[in-house]
């Protein structure tokens, strides 16, 4: 066995041009941008099926599809956009392409095993989706697949859908493994753990609660599925199993499942506003410490998902405590994130919208599951459209927004291209306005008496419904602008340059867009990748008038 | 003369405090509330909406602030300051959400203790064991399993004996049976003011049992038994509603709870009441 | 013969990259078994999420009156102590070939692949006498699941102890001063057995 190498491979046999992000790649820049676009896709398809849940709750009645295929949908939609867009972009993409740049190497540890964790997604993908045009239906147990349901809907599908996850689970772990791996082992030599920016951290903290927590998933999915096809009793109270137990060891993995999501978006921002803002990330430990708290903490509070589910009162109060201090790490990354932009010179593009707006969004949704980390609250609102209002604010509010912020920022190191930011603000107006619209009303509508996952509901609901469904319109509206600025820049956008932004981060003191080997030459050493900004009290030369002299006292 | 900033955030944090307490105060987002259990609930509700809306309403205004005060000028390519941290402003913004959340936790401790959140499952009184009810085909058959109540909210403070109900939810329907009084409906009906025991078992798959104005939910769990304690304090109906999803039919499966008068439960009892056999004289009676 | 990729941008200068190549052939250490450690890690996870399903199941749900089992002891016992024997023998294979003696490395490897068929023959004959079946009870399907999950990893790793022999004859690629493969394949066997003796803890002695 060798270690592998992008350049071991003969030319000829190797795609080049557009082909090559059809091919077996290890090329992590190659693998990134396959990621991203694979998710993207599986995105619009997510999306279409949020298209039918906002249609459907458009009106009180069942009328849009049959209550069975709303189930399917509302199940795919879950899966889809957690396994097969959030979780392989902001890990996948936007991990596999910068990571080896922020610590000054080639590529990825394991470059094979890179590559073959994505290739697992597109037929994991098409497996899930292809589930739905089988007899017998999808999957219609909700991306929770709680027994005794999911032990008595359609078997094929449930299976299909377990098998799905499983292969997308793997994945991940895969992905995990080469992420620490890389960040702990491939350092370019003179640079220091507490040098590196911020995102390497963010993916070191993820990518442990990958590995520790995926495969208890695993695991479980395992058990379920002999309960589906040997009729054994795991979690079947009819044989003697018990459905709380499934729950405790689905959501031990589903819980940091959403810091998996989110963590990499804290990096992502941690990277994207100093250079906006032409000033330091500022509380660079304490934000080190904050990913490290956020990673100990997230492993542990698990059961905050089932407060009614039949739990004994005391550890409903141990999770309730656990839960509410992960707010503390959390806010003070938000607090950095401010002191970052304050005293700053803000260029306000679309990635620094994005990201602004990612701070407002998710601070509401984190004021949300502060609240519903009370167990007093959430009896009441558990299982309700509140909850499907607080996750959305936190993983689309969240993630998805740095997603945006990230392809704005990095569009152009990718392709050599600046994105059009007159076509960039319509998308972020759109999809402010939408989102906000979409999901601000649901949690009025939990407070009052929706549960989730319905395809019917108490007619007195209809007005908020319907606003929320105008929001989702917006939404999908607000792709055409994205896509349009994505293809047509692609095709003759303005050239870029090496570094568009005056960024001091690895990837961008070289070209747009990298060479294979990402610089020609040897890896820069940045040992300040946040060194911007001017001593408090230097005089801007270009910005001075002859008082502004006179008054500082400086001659 | 400049004002020093410690005037400026004192002043802010004062402002938005007192727009929070207004929003927690005045600004209603919940339904009526019909259950003891309801307003305890609602206090909870207001005070973690006012921390939210001060919360909320200063990273907003610092945020929109920053974009404007510090946007960078059309020609401008110089640098910010290069500040790159300062301890004591971070351990003011470590200490102070550390204590926000530690109160939080406490204080929805006391509310969740005076909902009876804490009180054991098994201080009720006659409360027959619902063996007979579970039907389906469990080797579980010995009498202490089937009394086991696996979780829910139990009887909080020793009052009155509280009237028993049980609870089965099955695919897509609630069906409530008064053991005391043998009988059986499709509607919860309970008096008002006095304590009523919900024992629930599902039949077939994971359902819950929510009242929105009791601010109450518990799920209703097949060979698992949970137990819901409520005291209703309006009269009226309010929905039932499943809040798990059972199938298809979960956005259909809801029932109604009424709540009434003393004298109009007890007719309700009486006049729901099974027929009994009338004894004919001289016969043996069961 | 050294060949590279063209990059999209083409601005190579192609002699720069040769020389470069060669650099950085030397720079990339290898890594290959601290991602091996980390991938146990998460296999070790999987298991520990099956470990605390059946202890849970243990404490909060009662089987019936006559439907426990009392579990022979015996044959895991001496599965055990074969599992373990089978970690030492292993281990010497190592030795042999870090020190340059192929052919007694081979043999340990042999010996290490019959310990572990052995275990597995064990298994099986555990298997066919056991009072219950998959079915039968939660205990009983938590013990299958268990111990078979744990058997599938023996299996592979009896496959892998067998091409890793196969690549430690003369002229295959394991080598006194290359051998990745039989070192990760020591690390998987040496996994496995520490996941059966907290198993054998677990299932057969609480």
């Amino acid at each position: 066995m060798t270690i592998a190498h992008p350049t071991d491979l003969e030319p000829g046999l190797q795609p080049q041009g557009w082909l090559k992000y059809f091919s077996f790649s290890l090329d992590h820049k190659v693998i990134g941008l396959q990621y991203l676009v694979c998710g993207f896709v599986f995105y619009l398809i997510g999306g279409a099926l949020a298209g039918v849940i906002r249609t459907e709750l458009a009106s009180p009645m069942a009328d849009f599809v049959s209550r069975d295929t709303y189930n399917e949908v509302l199940t795919l939609h879950g899966t889809i956009m957690i396994f097969l867009w959030i979780v392989p972009v902001v890990n996948g993409a936007f991990g596999n392409y910068l990571i080896p740049f922020y610590v000054g190497a080639r590529d990825m540890a394991f470059p094979r095993l890179n590559a073959v964790a994505f290739w697992l997604i597109p037929p994991a993908g098409i497996l899930l989706i292809s589930s739905y045009f089988l007899a017998g239906a999808a999957s219609q147990s909700g991306w929770t697949a709680y027994p005794p349901l999911s032990l008595t809907t359609p078997a094929a599908g449930q299976i299909v859908w377990i098998l799905s996850v499983l292969l997308l689970g793997g994945s991940s772990i895969f992905g995990g493994i080469n992420f620490i791996a890389t960040v702990l082992k491939l350092r370019r030599p003179g640079l220091k753990l507490m040098q590196l920016p911020m995102f390497c951290w963010a993916m070191l903290g993820t990518s442990i609660l990958v590995v520790l927590s995926t495969p208890v998933l695993a695991g479980t999915l395992i058990l379920l599925s002999f309960d589906i096809i040997a009729h054994t009793g795991f979690f079947n109270p009819q044989l003697g199993g018990n459905v709380v137990v499934y729950q405790h060891l689905f959501w031990f993995y589903s819980h940091p499942a959403v810091y998996i999501m989110v963590l990499p978006a804290f990096g992502l921002v941690s990277e994207i506003l100093p250079v906006h803002a032409r000033k330091p990330l500022f509380g660079y430990s304490t934000m080190v410490y904050s990913i490290m708290a956020i990673v100990v903490l997230g492993l542990i509070v698990w059961a905050h998902h089932m407060f009614t589910s039949g739990t004994p009162p005391w550890m409903r109060l141990f999770f309730t405590i656990a839960t509410s201090f992960i707010a503390v790490p959390t806010g003070i990354k938000f607090f950095n994130w401010l002191a970052t932009l304050w005293g700053g010179k803000i260029a306000l593009n679309s990635a620094v919208l994005f990201s602004c707006a990612f701070i407002f969004n998710f601070v509401f949704g984190g004021i949300t599951g502060v609240a519903l980390a009370q167990v007093p609250f959430d009896i009441h609102v558990h299982d309700t459209y509140f909850v499907v209002g607080h996750f959305h604010y936190i993983v689309y509010g969240g993630s998805v927004f740095v997603i945006f912020a990230s392809l704005y920022h990095w569009y152009p190191k990718f392709t050599g291209r600046l994105l059009n930011e007159d076509l960039g603000r319509l998308h972020f107006v759109l999809t402010f306005i939408g989102f906000n619209l979409c999901f601000a009303p649901q949690h009025w509508l939990g407070l009052n008496g929706m549960p989730r996952r319905v395809a019917e509901y108490d007619p007195a609901f209809t007005i908020w419904n319907q606003v929320s469904s105008v929001g989702a319109l917006l939404m999908a509206i607000s792709t055409i602008p994205l896509l349009l600025n994505v293809v047509l820049t692609a095709l003759r956008g303005q050239p870029a340059g090496d570094n568009p932004w005056n960024a001091l981060t690895p990837e961008w003191i070289t070209s747009s867009p990298p060479p294979v080997e990402n610089w020609i030459g040897e890896a820069p050493l940045v040992t300040e990748p946040y060194g911007y900004g001017v001593e408090p009290g230097t005089l801007e030369l270009n910005r001075l008038r002859g008082q502004d002299l006179w008054a500082s006292g400086k001659s | 003369m400049a004002v020093p900033t410690a005037l400026i955030t004192l002043l802010v944090g004062m402002v938005l405090t007192l727009a929070g307490l207004w929003v927690g105060h005045n600004v209603n987002l919940l339904p009526v509330d019909a259950s003891t259990n309801a307003p305890v609930y609602d206090a909870l509700f207001e005070v973690l909406f006012s921390i939210g809306t001060v919360l909320f309403l200063g990273i907003t205004g610092l945020l929109i602030y920053s974009l404007v005060r510090f946007r960078r000028r059309p020609g401008d390519s110089g640098d910010g300051l290069a500040i790159e941290g300062n301890l004591q402003l971070e351990i003011v913004w470590t200490a102070i959400p550390a204590v926000v959340v530690l109160f939080v936790g406490i204080y929805s401790y006391d509310i969740y203790e005076r909902m009876g959140g804490m009180a054991s499952f098994h201080d009720h009184a006659a409360m027959p064991a619902m063996a007979e009810q579970v039907s389906f085909d469990t080797s579980e058959t010995d009498a202490t399993s089937a009394e086991r109540i696996w979780g829910g909210i139990g009887q909080a403070g020793a009052s009155a004996p509280a009237l028993p109900v049980e609870v089965t939810a099955m695919q897509f329907a609630f069906i409530f049976h008064y053991p005391e009084a043998g009988i059986t409906a499709g509607e919860l009906h309970v008096p008002l003011g006095q304590q009523v025991q919900l024992r629930m078992e599902a039949k077939d798959v994971i359902h819950a049992f929510w009242v929105p104005q009791f601010r109450l939910k518990q799920d209703v769990i097949p060979g698992q038994p949970t137990l819901l304690t409520f005291t209703a304090t309006k009269v009226g109906s309010y929905p039932i509603v499943c809040a798990e999803l059972c199938g298809p039919y979960h956005g259909g499966m809801r029932s109604t709870v009424v709540v009434h008068e003393p004298e109009a439960f007890a007719d309700w009892m009486r006049s729901n009441a099974p027929p009994t056999l009338a004894a004919a004289p001289g016969s043996p009676i069961a | 013969m050294d060949t590279s990729l063209r990059s999209i941008s083409d601005a190579d200068d192609a002699a720069a990259l040769q020389q470069e190549q060669a650099a950085s052939h030397e720079e990339h250490g290898d890594h290959r078994l601290f991602g091996l450690t980390t991938f146990l890690v998460a296999d070790g996870m999987t298991f520990a999420g099956f470990f605390a399903a059946y202890l849970t199941f243990k404490a909060v749900n009662p089987l019936p009156p006559g439907s426990t089992y009392e579990l022979e002891l015996v044959l895991p016992t001496i599965n055990t102590v074969l599992l373990l024997v089978s970690s030492f023998t292993f281990h010497r294979a190592g030795s042999q070939c870090r020190a340059g003696q192929m052919a007694s490395s081979r043999l340990w490897l042999l010996l290490t692949t019959a310990l572990g068929a052995a275990f597995l023959a064990g298994q099986m004959v555990e298997y066919f006498t056991l009072p219950f079946g998959l079915r039968d009870n939660l205990f009983a399907s938590t013990f299958y699941a268990l111990t078979g999950f744990h058997g599938l990893h023996v299996t592979l790793g009896v496959i892998c102890i067998l091409i890793v022999w196969w690549q430690a004859r003369s002229g295959g690629r394991i080598t006194p001063s290359q051998h990745f493969g039989l070192e990760a394949a020591e690390l998987y066997w040496h996994f496995v057995d520490g996941i059966w003796v907290v198993l054998y803890g677990i299932l057969y002695l609480l």
